[in-house]
């Protein structure tokens, strides 16, 4: 599968070595050479004892797994729209965002009536609620307004006017909601600080991001395998014209795909305002695109693939700068986290498009 | 016969004529729609913003020129009738003309709901900063609800009944009314040009009788202007819009070509001197600007390939500027002038393409559009980096650029005309390296790519090079504007090379006409001229934080209506509206509709 989509490249590269291919393995030798002396580095301070210790090391690790359950749950609409429609959904990110933003006006509203202090489970419960509500909406009107006109249309077509949707939905919420950073509140009591799960102290935030995250990934995966909506998605996934002949309303598993994923975006924004607090209109475009590279690491189209190259991803990039680069010898290198992750979309796309999983997409998406 | 695929095959009788069915109901949706638009300009502030810029003195502002396009849009959408297989209707306008009403009534609803909103007991403000008492001012004055018939109701629904309406014209009236309308309107926004240069010219009286000074057109000369554009189009325009975009481009002479590029250069040279700071100052961010949209043509216009990070190349343009020609750059600081650093930066630039393009070339045109968005942030956040802090400053940037050596002077930020004038000769390098190449064999390759990558290459073109090439004019192109730009401003920080930029760029190229020169000047003239750039305000100030919200919808509008561009190459127009333009290398996406595609597929999977 994955052989048909780089034969192109590898036919040329036989015929004879050229500029290009100096470059391309350049990339490759000075990536794994930074990889290699990075880690090296860093294994001998810490074996000498300098460096950060072990406790620092295992909360990063346990930031970046909750970090990572996030991407993940954006990543799998990237994964799903891509699967399904053949192109990069850039306004995802904004989707997510809209989630996150309006749900701070629903933690907001709940911490003046008291029900944050009283009931915080029935607080986080309303609080994914609104938030889901309301990506999922902004996914469907999305697909509805700008995407189902160009269903026929080139494949590059779509994606510039998501770049449009992005765009516009970012501006148009600075507008509404106003360009100051809207803080959510704190988790009240116990849960603001740490807990012991098996000895080990953990944030009781990042704890809930990971538990919710998984149980919302445990629901998807049921839906996408066992349900009759889920069947239909995969199957148009496959190739939309004998999904139409088996008789598979093509329109309405779009509009699905877009909703379900729409909906992860929605518990990944309330999980974002939980982990982070702050959220501003632009607040969608990173994660967006760190969710987008996850869905490559895993293979576009890869269900189980996106979750696994979001947690993937976000370790990498929770570890990695400290890991890599600190061993290096660079100065403030969280500065870099976003280089990092950049890095690894680049080198991913480059050298292995089809992503660690292998990419599940539609016979007429292969380009 | 309940297939779930939408009918595709043309009936074989012969289509029966049939009046339009009385569709009240899709009022009610367009409507229902034009409220959320109308809504959302309330209530982000757009409105409030827009109403102190008057366009047509004490006739029309902007805020309200916001409430007709709404309306006119929404009545013309719902006098339209979905077309139904078979049969050729009969418009049957009185009546589609009500559900405009209709529709434009619903809209209208939608201020009610933002003055009840304003009214309610409930702290929205806080959540929605822009539902102040004063837009409740704007919107009812001191009275009830009442107040909207004036302020909203009559303009959405005049523009209402006026776009349904706009259906009983035949196609050449209305395009006509259209130019006159764009004409009036473009030349009641340009008062400071008209004021620069009748000024200078001695005809300050001419500009005292038609503008008002910081404001817009007279009433009088607007009619005036509105009647004369409108009658010059109606006489001129003989065949409709696209057979006679299609025909115009191939029709023209060498020597029409000549007159026309004459009369631009003389325009170009003649016309700075009679600006003034502002004026020049504005179009030096359109040279600027447009040198990297010339750039970003090369790579998509030609080629075909969906570039996302050209702000990198204009990033190491001027970057490498500051670096070489700064007496204050941290750590390397030769002082160069501009001009011997100019061949060093674009040799920079030209590698930066290489090294941008090499890796990207291989990818398919989606991934190609996103690796190089990844490029250009690591390329910004490399720049901001304390790492690389010692080299380039971090976030402080690089600063005391000196400017532009050229003999008698130093053109720099603070002397636009002259600024002006040297971008100008960038500007015409740019656009004649961009012809040269577009006329030469590599210019056909790259069409040829565009078109159909595997049999290009099966042609013998060396897809690999001609790409390189591509990106490597692109960069070299784009880094003269970064040049340019880091000798005007005086100043390089990294937060000037956001994304933001590059995707402005992009709709620059697109709103005027993706491989066609002339759209891609008209594109920046207008956009960044008018709305302005991604920090600088254009010549309506009041766009600022909603220009880039203007920029999204633009490009929405465009991808879905007119993909073309404005003003759109021959070429380009056909093959995006050619039947098997789904066949075309750029746009390398199969359409379902090709059954034999499907067939093959088969074996593969």
């Amino acid at each position: 599968m994955t052989a048909t989509s780089a034969a192109p490249a590898r036919r040329s590269r036989q015929r004879r070595f050229t500029a290009v291919d100096v470059i391309l393995w350049a990339i490759r030798i000075g990536a794994v050479l930074i990889i290699g002396f990075g880690l090296f580095g860093s294994v001998g301070n810490f074996l000498a004892g300098q460096g950060p210790s072990a406790t620092a090391w295992r909360d990063l690790v346990v930031a970046g797994l909750a970090q990572g359950a996030m991407y993940g749950l954006i990543a799998l609409g990237y994964s799903m729209v891509y699967g399904v429609l053949g192109f990069i959904n850039f306004a995802h990110g904004e989707v997510f965002m809209a989630g996150s933003l309006i749900g701070f006006f629903a933690a907001d509203a709940m911490v003046r009536g008291g029900l944050w202090e009283r009931n915080i489970l029935l607080a986080l419960a309303i609080l994914i609620a609104v938030s889901v509500t309301v990506s999922t909406l902004m996914a469907v009107v999305i697909e509805r307004v700008a995407y189902r006109r160009l269903r026929e249309a080139p494949r590059l077509i779509p994606l510039i006017t998501s770049i449009g949707v992005s765009f516009f939905i970012q501006y148009s919420f600075s507008g509404l909601f106003g360009v100051n950073v809207r803080s959510y509140p704190a988790l009240p009591g116990a849960l603001g600080g740490r807990v012991s799960i098996l000895g080990v102290p953990i944030e009781a935030t990042k704890l809930i991001v990971i538990v919710v995250a998984i149980i919302a990934m445990i629901g998807l995966f049921y839906f996408v395998n066992r349900t009759r909506t889920g069947r239909a998605i995969r199957a148009v996934a496959e190739d939309k014209e004998i999904a139409a002949l088996m008789g598979i309303d093509v329109d309405r598993t779009i509009v699905m795909t877009f909703a379900v994923g729409g909906a992860m975006a929605g518990v990944a924004g309330a999980l974002y305002g939980l982990l982070f607090r702050g959220i501003v209109f632009y607040t969608g475009f990173l994660p967006g695109i760190k969710a987008f590279t996850s869905a490559v690491l895993g293979g576009i189209g890869n269900i189980p693939g996106a979750m696994a190259g979001g947690v993937l991803l976000g370790l990498f990039e929770g570890v990695g700068p400290l890991l890599i680069l600190g061993g290096l010898g660079i100065p403030s290198v969280t500065q870099l986290k976003d280089v990092v992750a950049f890095s690894a979309l680049v080198l991913m796309l480059i050298f292995r498009p089809s992503g660690l999983f292998g990419e599940r997409i539609g016979s007429e998406d292969r380009a | 016969m309940a297939t779930t695929t939408t009918p595709e095959v043309a009936p074989e009788v012969a289509p029966a004529l049939e009046a339009t069915p009385f569709e009240p109901r899709r009022g009610l949706t367009v409507g229902a729609l034009g409220a959320l638009a109308l809504i959302l300009v309330l209530t982000n502030g757009m409105y409030l913003t827009f109403l102190p810029r008057e366009l047509v003195v004490g006739v029309l502002d902007l805020g309200t020129l916001a409430l007709l396009l709404i309306g006119l849009i929404v009545g013309s959408r719902a006098a339209v009738h979905l077309p139904r297989p078979g049969r050729v209707d009969i418009p049957t306008v009185p009546r589609d003309v009500v559900v405009s009403l209709l529709a434009g009534a619903v809209t209208s609803l939608g201020a009610v709901l933002v003055v009840l909103a304003i009214d309610a007991p409930w702290d929205l403000r806080s959540a929605f900063p822009n539902l102040s008492p004063q837009l409740r001012t704007a919107l009812v004055g001191e009275a009830g609800l009442g107040g909207l018939l004036t302020s909203i109701a009559a303009p959405i629904l005049l523009a209402a009944v006026l776009g349904g309406a706009s259906r009983l014209l035949g196609r050449r009236v209305r395009r006509a009314l259209v130019v006159g309308t764009e004409v009036t309107l473009g030349l009641s926004m340009i008062e400071l040009v008209a004021r620069d240069l009748l000024g200078n010219v001695g005809l300050a009286a001419l500009h005292k009788a038609m503008w008002v000074t910081n404001s817009g057109i007279r009433p009088l000369p607007a009619v005036a202007l509105f009647a004369v554009a409108t009658g010059l189009a109606f006489a001129l325009g003989r065949r409709g819009p696209r057979e006679r975009r299609f025909h115009a481009a191939e029709a023209r002479t060498t020597r029409q070509r000549t007159v026309v590029l004459v009369a631009a250069l003389a325009a170009a040279l003649i016309l700075p001197a009679f600006f003034g700071l502002i004026v020049n100052e504005l179009l030096v961010n359109v040279g600027i600007f447009l040198l990297m949209a010339l750039g970003l043509n090369v790579v998509i216009g030609y080629a075909g390939m969906l570039n996302l990070g050209s702000i990198a190349f204009f990033a190491v343009g001027a970057y490498g500027m500051a670096v070489l020609t700064s007496p204050t750059s941290p750590t390397f600081a030769p002082a160069l002038s501009w001009w011997v650093a100019l061949p060093i930066v674009v040799g920079l630039s030209a590698l930066a393409g290489l090294l941008i393009g090499a890796p990207v070339i291989g990818l398919r045109g989606d991934y190609l559009a996103i690796v190089t968005l990844g490029f250009s942030e690591i390329i910004r956040l490399l720049f901001l980096s304390d790492w690389l802090g010692p080299y380039f400053g971090a976030a402080q940037g690089i600063r005391s650029i000196p400017g532009i050596d050229v003999g008698f002077t130093t053109l720099s930020g603070i002397d636009p005309r002259g600024m002006l004038y040297i971008t100008i000769v960038f500007v015409l390098v740019a656009v004649y390296v961009s012809k040269q190449l577009q006329d030469s064999r590599v210019g056909r390759a790259w069409a040829a790519l565009r078109e159909d990558e595997s049999t290009a290459q099966a042609m013998g073109i060396d897809t690999q090079q001609s790409k390189l090439l591509a990106f490597v004019i692109g960069a070299i192109l784009a880094s003269f504007g970064g040049a340019l730009f880091a000798a005007k401003v005086g100043t390089v920080f990294p937060n000037s090379f956001a994304l933001l930029v590059s995707i402005i760029i992009l709709v620059v190229v697109i709103v005027g006409g993706m491989g066609h020169i002339p759209g891609v000047i008209v594109g920046a003239v207008v956009l960044i001229g008018i709305l302005g750039g991604p920090r600088q305000p254009g010549l309506l100030q009041e766009f600022g934080e909603y220009k880039l919200l203007i920029y999204g919808a633009v490009l929405i509008y465009m991808m879905l209506q007119r993909p073309e561009g404005l003003v759109p190459s021959v070429r380009r127009t056909r093959e995006l509206h050619a039947e098997e333009f789904s066949q075309d290398a750029w746009f390398d996406r199969k359409g379902r509709f090709i059954d034999d595609d499907a067939d093959t597929d088969d074996g593969k999977a």
